[in-house]
């Protein structure tokens, strides 16, 4: 667990981040989001001391950062960037080992770590290990940046921007795979963007930052459903709420009795994909399958229910 | 055989014969001799001359490369930015100075010979290697230092394995200019008795015989040529290597 107490950054007589508490529990993702200047990647940069709070206190697991050396706290939570920032000059194997090389792993356990960190993010070690970055592909180095974030199993990853420098779709897949492997290892993650949809697909929790302070912190149905300021509704996208609502709830939610003509949607498609069927293809009900085998039906009139602002997601 | 290489087995070659058996090269050469005087310089040989001439540069340039890296090192850290301007300010003075105001300032301290050329030639390449890393040092990639910071390497440990490697193509391009430069300085360090293949060009001048001339021209410019390539194949290299190109 991960408590942020009363933190505040100031610059030049102005803050930058202004009496931040929050609470990250273990095994979670957190999505900090704000325009750019809200303090977002100040309040990041606190908690590995690479920026020095003015005042304030982080724990790590109710331990201050603050009495620890800062290169040994730094080893201790991962740190992955917008533009990965590998090492151009060492192979992705090296770059991986890093921080287990500074914490003075065997050789043995290094390059076992490293191998099941390449399988774990889909590149076969025997094809990557001695690549160079410059050789890799923009989603290949950024995976590999990540790998490298997550390589001494830290009590916390730390991510500004990850997948800020990729293009749309590979971002996706960047994204699905973060959460699938943050599912598999139970990582601490927290993570800043200034892509709300990104926040929305991502997070466990959601923090919104504006102008150095937190303004609402809550799931990502809460944050939608119910912004506590205009800023945050600004930013959760007025016309595009209803669709945000429904990306994060799944067909089996609303799962109804019987049948439906066309091709089936899988249970775990998320109603905003089940809504862009049904309008694509003329269709007010459709067929839902569980591995393969049909389960019932979806309906429109059901989505639609589940969109309305009055609504509380179930 | 590439094209490169076939070129540079024959500027090779045609080194090691004008050094080791200059007299091949006599019928050459004899169109350039004054009636009656000695066609080919044999007064040391030329192999002696050659190897104390880059024996010389190594040495200077050496010194040169240990201070200017250092220097640039010192200059780069946080606690010594205040350096800064002193330390352009003498590196700059070092190029400003003539070398051969600086041979004829340095024999009343250091005698005939190769002290003062040493010392010439020191001075005089200092300045590109300094340049150049302090360019390497204060243009490195943010997002790999700020990784480099954030993963928790100290100083020393960024500068060793990730600053310096990252900063050495640039800091190779200074010591190539650097050492080309001193090869060619460095024969006018025979003004002050230092034993070099300026003996041989200067023993030309005095004798009017433009045979000796040619000869130490040749030989000082086929090792510069030589040299220069040899380093620049080590750059692109190392540039290779950090997938810069």
């Amino acid at each position: 667990m991960i408590e942020i107490d009363n933190i505040t950054k100031i610059y030049d007589g102005r803050a930058a981040v202004e009496a931040v508490s929050m609470t990250i529990e273990s095994a979670t993702i957190t999505a900090i989001v704000g325009t750019s200047g809200s303090g977002k990647s100040t309040l990041l940069r606190m908690i590995n001391r690479l920026v020095e709070p003015t005042t304030g206190q982080v724990r790590i697991n109710g331990e201050p950062t603050a009495g620890l050396p800062k290169n040994a706290l730094r080893r201790r939570i991962g740190y992955a960037i917008q533009g990965h920032g590998l090492f151009p000059h060492h192979t992705v194997a090296k770059n991986i080992s890093a921080v287990p090389r500074l914490l003075g792993w065997h050789k043995d356990k290094i390059h076992a770590r490293v191998n099941e960190l390449l399988e774990l993010f889909s590149m076969p070690p025997d094809e990557f290990r001695d690549r160079y970055p410059a050789e890799l592909s923009g989603g290949q180095q950024q995976r590999v940046g990540v790998a490298r974030a997550l390589a001494s199993r830290p009590d916390l990853l730390l991510m500004d921007e990850p997948f800020g420098a990729l293009d749309p779709i590979i971002r996706t897949r960047a994204q699905a795979d973060l959460h699938r492997i943050q599912r598999t290892l139970g990582s601490t993650i927290l993570l800043v963007t200034h892509d709300m949809e990104e926040a929305i697909q991502l997070g466990d929790q959601v923090a919104v930052m504006d102008q150095g302070q937190l303004v609402q912190h809550g799931t990502p149905a809460e944050i939608i459903t119910n912004p506590a300021t205009e800023f945050v509704a600004e930013m959760v996208g007025g016309v595009d709420r209803p669709l945000r609502l429904l990306s994060l709830l799944s067909v089996s939610q609303i799962l109804e009795n019987g049948t439906a003509e066309g091709d089936p949607l899988d249970e775990k498609s998320s109603l905003r994909e089940a809504l862009s069927v049904c309008l694509w293809s003329g269709r007010s009900a459709l067929p839902v399958e569980r591995n393969g085998s049909p389960i019932g039906r979806v309906t429109l009139e059901a989505i639609r229910s589940r969109a309305e602002g009055t609504h509380e997601p179930g | 055989m590439s094209r490169a290489n076939f070129l540079r087995v024959i500027v090779v070659s045609l080194l090691f014969a004008l050094v080791l058996q200059p007299e091949w090269f006599a019928p050459i050469f004899e169109p350039f001799t004054p009636p009656g005087a000695v066609v080919i310089y044999d007064r040391t040989s030329l192999l002696s001359l050659s190897l104390s001439h880059l024996g010389i540069v190594a040495v200077a340039s050496l010194a040169a490369i240990i201070v200017a890296v250092l220097l640039a090192i010192l200059v780069t850290r946080p606690q010594g930015k205040a350096f800064l301007p002193l330390s352009r300010t003498i590196a700059n003075m070092g190029q400003t100075f003539p070398p051969v105001a600086v041979l004829a300032l340095a024999v009343p301290m250091l005698g005939f010979g190769a002290g003062p050329t040493l010392v010439a030639l020191f001075l005089y390449g200092i300045l590109p290697i300094f340049e150049n890393t302090m360019t390497g040092l204060s243009t490195l990639p943010p997002a790999t230092m700020e990784a480099a910071r954030g993963i928790g390497l100290s100083r020393r440990q960024r500068l060793i394995q990730v600053e310096l490697p990252l900063a050495l193509p640039l800091i190779l391009t200074g010591i190539r200019l650097s050492v080309v430069i001193a090869i060619g300085t460095a024969t006018i360090g025979s003004t002050v008795a230092a034993h070099t293949l300026g003996e041989v060009i200067i023993a030309g001048l005095l004798t009017n015989n433009t045979s000796y001339v040619l000869q130490g021209g040749l030989i000082v410019g086929l090792f510069a040529v030589l040299i220069y390539d040899a380093l620049t194949q080590l750059e692109t290299h190392t540039r290779k290597r950090l997938g810069v190109m």
